[in-house]
């Protein structure tokens, strides 16, 4: 069982795109506006980006099994945290099928081979990442981002 | 050399779904057996399939070594990276060294995401490469 999946913030932008990989460069722009906005530094934003592009591309690959007419809801918003902290928070729906979460993993790096990279980059740029699958169909992927408000070096 | 130049191409114009990832290969050092190659545009998914097609025939050239000058790739995901690693074995079986150049910032960043700028030969410029 996996837990239900979190409302989503409120007052958040909302894009849906279709699962054709013509799509990512018009969402890795849009994020990074909303990243800007957000305050997160030239950094954090590369990182956030490439996250979520990789959490796009398994999607499209694994989800939709490369189909590209299928819909993909992208919610983007801050959040005030009880303790102060501003976060982003980043919701990724799909209603392809399903994969195990705990079959969604990092693999060993100095295992020097292609492929497998894409959960590993996900959960080192993104403070928090859980899964969760919708009983409508589908999976919805929470991204969180703590955003510091430090400038990049 | 051949007289392409190599300052003035695509800025600020989109790269659409059919360009080459590999903008061009010339060839340098005294026996012409340096291949320096330009990869240009956004690797990602919709472009990585092509550019580790155009990789992997690089060694059918029977270059002794290549430098992949990355400075006109703004962006590059896990997928063109896994290319990069492909290329780089089989290079190793051939004894070929690579060499990466002009990595703009957040192309680097996957790399040390990935741990693997340990792995690749990585050099500030071409000229730097071909030097070493």
């Amino acid at each position: 069982m996996t837990p239900p999946p979190p409302p989503p913030p409120p007052q958040p932008v909302r894009l849906t795109i279709s699962s054709t990989p013509a799509h990512l460069p018009v969402v890795r722009a849009a994020l990074e506006s909303f990243c800007e906005v957000a305050g997160l530094n030239e950094r954090e934003s590369g990182c956030v980006v490439l996250a979520v592009d990789e959490a796009l591309t398994n999607v499209i690959r694994h989800a939709y099994h490369g189909q590209h007419d299928k819909p993909i809801e992208v919610s983007l918003a801050t959040v005030s945290q009880p303790s102060g902290q501003q976060t982003l928070e980043i919701y990724l729906r799909d209603w392809g099928t399903q994969v195990a979460p705990e079959q969604i993993r990092s693999r060993d790096l100095s295992d020097v081979r292609p492929g497998g990279l894409g959960v590993h980059i996900i959960r080192n740029c993104m403070d928090e990442v859980s899964y969760c699958h919708v009983p409508e169909g589908g999976t919805c992927l929470r991204l969180t981002k703590r955003i510091t408000g430090k400038a990049s070096r | 050399m051949p007289a392409t130049d190599k300052t003035n191409h695509r800025k600020g114009q989109p790269v659409t779904d059919t360009t080459n990832p590999i903008r061009g290969i010339e060839w340098a050092g005294e026996d012409h057996r340096v291949a320096v190659v330009e990869a240009q545009g956004d690797i990602d998914l919709r472009r990585s399939s092509r550019f580790q097609e155009e990789l992997l025939a690089l060694p059918d050239e029977h270059p002794r070594e290549i430098v992949l000058d990355l400075s006109n790739v703004p962006y590059m995901d896990s997928s063109g990276v896994a290319s990069l690693v492909k290329l780089l074995a089989r290079l190793r079986r051939d004894k070929v060294p690579l060499k990466l150049t002009g990595l703009r910032p957040r192309v680097r960043s996957v790399f040390e995401i990935t741990r693997l700028d340990t792995i690749f030969d990585i050099r500030a410029t071409v000229k730097e490469a071909l030097e070493s």
